[in-house]
């Protein structure tokens, strides 16, 4: 037996996840050792802290670009852009998890373990402090978010889904109040999304009998060179997709999203739908763009069904929505398919202009959750769409800063959402892909009518008896929302920055 | 004075009056609508300067150019240049928007809603609407085509009447739909145009496009402009929204807002798409046609006088339809001297209706009766404004009807013939109008209206007076206005590529 070889490890580049696995790892023990009275904001400091300094790490080796840890982990162009846009959302979305000042006690139960209904559950409603665990999860699926747009095998790529899915999974359960649907949530959200790993897992299997490895490059390889059955190739890549499309939310593996946004505590919700959807496309766009660009003509049409299927059932879907956490899922839903456009071009150009939606999309997201966590009763959010009837009276600032963002969601210019949706389908015409352009049209004519639908109902309809009154936001609430704004009108009215941005780092490495 | 920026300043002008305007408090609504107002002359005073200082017989196609970088990595630029055809439309609406904010001054008291929201709507929609016309760069003009919906839905839903959400929502579906299309016919435009945006780049690149493509991408933007315009079958939405705006923005609407779709039609589909168009051309005579017929039809058989007059429009953009696609120089310039001239006439007719629906708080036709006993100026100018927007000779409307029909006879005889008969239904629908309204017994509940017994006060004279001359004036001497659009559109025409016919050999194919 010779001697056990070390691979070389660069650990300037891996520093963004050790990072953030560290910070985790001490935010368990902070949990022990502060005083619950100001546990909150220690947490909340000390896992920022965590994010800033992963981020400052990421730009100063922004030119990195190699393949380490014996090729488990690659630092490219496109891993640095989307680890600094899950840095610089997952930083938002920590504004939203913070806030305690909306709510008593904030959007956190205080024991998750109560019985729900039971008399210490309602004491706990009543405005206990609410559980600090959530940061160090947060920090856990961050870290493994940044593991899983890196990740350069199959292997790695399975593990870093499970670090930052198993938080999440728990994160789901913790609402304060409907803890009924926010269990149920949590639960539909785990089972489903194990066997969207062992799916994953299988497909891995598959794939290492195909090309004898679990490294892109090998599989890339063997997709050139074919030396065993297609067979284990295509079966392979079908798993590995659907436990992708499953993280992704891609119709017919999106059936969970409305039920886990909706009961999900809402900072909860924006995060998944912000970050959540960078680690899984950018993983996509891995997988399809390193390992299997030489199958492109099989899979681009299937594929390209999956993204039609999804565009049209979000924005069917959508119409029929009374809940607006529920329509806001179905919007993120029909989004999906929109980048799935944007990632089928299969150019560089696809690439950048993919890269520049998540971002585009992760900050209007993040605003609209921040509007939805702000309109509240006594009961808590409000979140039946008859209750915003003439919420625009009542509040004109919020209703006005919300139809700005449905705006972006419905791709009126002079927002984000104008010029992200015009990026992927401009690329996806230039790859070849008109026919889903047009479909990409027709849904977003379809997908318009629910947006303007709650326009219509906030600034139109009369306020009734119960709408509810707006909470003053607090600073980090107010922070989120303004940041969310302020970037979906920048990108609709100076868009050339973050295009030119996302251009540079559209080159993988193999 | 070449060198001043015209184009940009007259187009975020507006923008930073309706802004001003927004931030004045809801208490102070007089203070709103003098800023309103005197920012609307601002803005004309400045667009009086530039017509001015165009130069009609120039070289140059495209003046007052302006050129800064947006999106490099997509070639998009906020380029700003006006032809003759843009500058005559800039004209209108700087014309157009001090009148009718004059004319809306009182038009928010009742609603309790904020008086300076509605002005402040009404400048961010003067803004859009400079913006469309002013822009001479792709992308730049797809922007304004797809905002200008915005401050005309809160127009319609938050200060309208009747159905106003359904109106609204209408407004905004159907043109998002057409904005859509046009979107996808953009995007494919610039993958096969180099990826560029720039208007004179994309006319060169124009030329060698492939046959089935072009005539995509002429769908693409042809849709969206006939549903905006309107042209018939996609109509429906301008009489409910007339309907339900405020007469004054139903005035714009119409006087404005619909032009880009015919000033869209002469200045991307036909130089962009030169083939296209006149393989295209029998299909959009024809439904131009049937719009002129059957929007008259319409029209007579309406109660409703703001859904009238809407389809009146409609019936009299067939008339615009038919002068484009003759592909003849009088057609065409008779189309864009249309399109100004409906603006004054129907923009004062609306406007008109308005006032008579503010005395008598009914729109219906039946609710009227004998009115011109109580009013006589009001119903005398509404005769006026009745008769321009039937085209009389001695008002402007007629030079243009005139000047369309003969230029479609040249070369397309039925329709011409057809059309005529539109001018016919036209003198039925407008003169049953105003006989019903003004002239006879006198309808007794109107009797009992106090508002109904005020002729027209010092302020609806200062609306309607402006109007009035402008029509008279260029009824009588047109050739200013035409010699500023007759380049223009020789300029464009020889972009399709057809040529006026030789008088004596009117074969009724030219234009193939």
């Amino acid at each position: 037996m010779g001697d056990l070889k070390l691979p070389p490890i660069d650990y300037g580049a891996l520093a963004p996840m050790l990072i953030l696995f560290g910070v985790a790892c001490v935010g368990v023990l902070l949990e022990v050792i502060i005083p619950r009275k100001s546990r909150n904001w220690v947490q909340l400091s000390f896992t920022l802290l965590g994010v800033v300094a992963a981020l400052t790490v990421l730009v100063i080796n922004r030119n990195t670009r190699i393949v380490t840890i014996g090729g488990a982990i690659a630092i490219d162009g496109p891993t640095v852009f989307l680890q600094g846009s899950i840095l610089v959302l997952g930083a938002v979305s920590l504004f939203l998890i913070g806030e305690r000042q909306v709510e008593a006690g904030g959007a956190f139960v205080a024991q998750a373990a109560v019985v729900v209904g039971s008399d210490k559950d309602n004491r706990q409603a009543g405005g206990q402090p609410g559980l600090t665990e959530v940061y160090p999860l947060t920090a856990f699926a961050l870290g493994g978010m940044l593991m899983f747009v890196a990740a350069n095998d199959l292997l790695t790529m399975f593990v870093a889904l499970e670090v930052f899915s198993l938080p999440l999974y728990l994160m789901c359960a913790l609402a304060r109040r409907r803890r009924l649907l926010s269990q149920e949530a949590a639960l539909k959200y785990f089972l489903l999304g194990s066997y969207a790993s062992a799916f994953f897992l299988f497909g891995v299997a598959l794939l290492y009998g195909f090309s004898g490895g679990v490294q892109l490059s090998v599989v890339h390889d063997a997709v050139a060179n074919p030396q065993r059955s297609q067979l284990l190739l295509y079966g392979g890549l079908g798993l590995v997709a659907i436990g992708l499309l499953f993280k992704s939310a891609l119709a017919p593996f999106h059936v969970w999203t409305p039920d886990v946004y909706q009961g999900a505590p809402t900072p909860i919700t924006a995060f998944m739908a912000a970050c959540t959807k960078v680690a899984a496309f950018g993983a996509l766009l891995r997988v399809l763009y390193v390992a299997f660009e030489g199958v492109r003509w099989d899979f681009q049409p299937v594929l390209g069904t999956v993204a039609v299927l999804t565009m049209f059932i979000g924005a069917i879907l959508a119409v029929t929505q009374t809940d607006m956490k529920r329509l806001l899922a179905y919007s993120s839903i029909a989004n999906a398919g929109y980048l799935m456009v944007g990632v089928l071009a299969l150019n560089p150009d696809g690439l950048s202009s993919t890269m520049f939606y998540l971002v585009a999309y992760g900050f209007s997201v993040l605003a609209a959750f921040a509007i939805v966590s702000l309109v509240r009763d006594s009961d808590g959010e409000a979140t039946h769409l008859s209750r915003w009837a003439g919420i625009g009276r009542k509040s004109p600032l919020l209703a006005g800063l919300f139809t700005l963002i449905l705006l972006a969601f419905a791709g009126i210019p002079l927002t984000s959402g104008f010029t992200a949706k015009f990026a992927v389908f401009g690329a996806a015409i230039d790859g070849g892909q008109t026919w889903l352009v047009i479909f990409g049209v027709i849904t977003s004519m379809l997908i318009a009518f629910p947006y303007l639908r709650v326009v219509v109902l906030m600034w139109l309809s009369e306020p009734g008896e119960t709408t509810p009154a707006v909470s003053i936001p607090g600073f980090l609430t107010s922070a989120a929302l303004g940041l969310g704004v302020i970037v979906t009108v920048a990108l609709g009215v100076v868009p050339a920055p973050l295009i030119d941005l996302t251009r540079e780092a559209s080159q993988f490495v193999r | 004075m070449k060198e001043f920026p015209f184009l940009s300043v007259l187009t975020l002008l507006p923008l930073v009056g309706a802004i001003a305007v927004a931030c004045i408090p809801r208490a102070k609504a007089e203070l709103a609508k003098l800023v309103a107002l005197i920012w609307s002359l601002v803005v004309l005073v400045l667009s009086i300067v530039m017509w001015v200082t165009y130069t009609v017989d120039s070289s140059d196609r495209f003046q007052f150019y302006e050129s800064y970088r947006w999106i490099p990595s997509w070639n998009a630029s906020f380029t700003f240049a006006a032809d003759g055809i843009a500058l005559v439309m800039l004209m209108l609406i700087a014309v157009l928007f001090p009148v009718v904010i004059l004319a809306s001054w009182n038009d928010v008291d009742q609603t309790k809603r904020s008086a300076p929201t509605y002005f402040a709507l009404l400048l961010a929609f003067e803004f859009t609407m400079i913006g469309v016309f002013a822009a001479a760069d792709v992308f730049l003009f797809y922007v304004f085509f797809e905002i200008m919906l915005i401050p005309m839905y809160f127009i319609i839903g938050s200060f309208g009447s009747g159905q106003k959400q359904y109106a609204a929502v209408k407004f905004f579906l159907y043109s998002l739909v057409g904005g859509l299309f046009m979107l996808a016919a953009v995007i494919g435009l610039w993958v096969v145009g180099g990826h560029t945006f720039d208007f004179a780049a994309l006319v060169e690149a124009g030329k060698s496009l492939d046959t089935n493509t072009a005539r995509w991408l002429f769908l693409g933007f042809f849709v969206a402009f006939a549903i905006k315009a309107p042209f018939f079958p996609f109509h429906t939405w301008l009489p409910d929204s007339g309907g339900a705006a405020p007469a004054g923005a139903a005035a714009l609407l119409v006087g404005v807002m619909d032009k880009v779709g015919t000033f869209g039609i002469i200045r991307y589909c036909l130089p962009l798409f030169p083939e296209a168009s006149r393989w295209f051309a029998p299909a959009a005579l024809v439904i131009a046609v049937i719009g002129i017929i059957y929007a008259a039809l319409l029209a007579v058989g309406q109660n409703d006088l703001k859904r009238l007059v809407s389809y009146t429009s409609i019936a009299h953009f067939g008339f615009i339809g038919i002068g484009i696609f003759a592909f003849t120089t009088q057609g065409g310039t008779g189309s864009v001297l249309y399109m100004v001239n409906h603006g004054l006439a129907t923009g004062l007719l609306f406007i008109v209706v308005g006032m008579f629906v503010a005395r008598r708080g009914s729109a219906l036709v039946s609710d009227f009766g004998g009115a011109g006993k109580l009013v006589p100026v009001l119903a005398g100018v509404f005769f006026f404004a009745g008769l321009a927007s039937l085209a009389l000779p001695g008002t402007a409307p007629f030079v243009s009807e005139f000047l369309v029909l003969i230029g479609t006879f040249t070369t397309h005889q039925p329709y011409a013939v057809i059309a005529t008969a539109g001018i016919i239904l036209a003198a039925a629908y407008v003169l049953w109008m105003i006989q019903r309204t003004t002239q006879g017994t006198l309808n007794p509940a109107l009797d009992e209206v106090p508002a109904m017994k005020q002729d027209l006060s010092l302020r609806e004279k200062f609306v309607v007076a402006p109007l009035i001359a402008l029509l008279l004036v260029l009824g009588f001497y047109p050739k200013p206005v035409t010699d500023v659009i007759n380049p223009a559109v020789q300029a464009t025409l020889q972009d399709v590529g057809t040529q006026d016919p030789v008088p004596t050999v009117a074969d009724g194919k030219a234009g193939r």
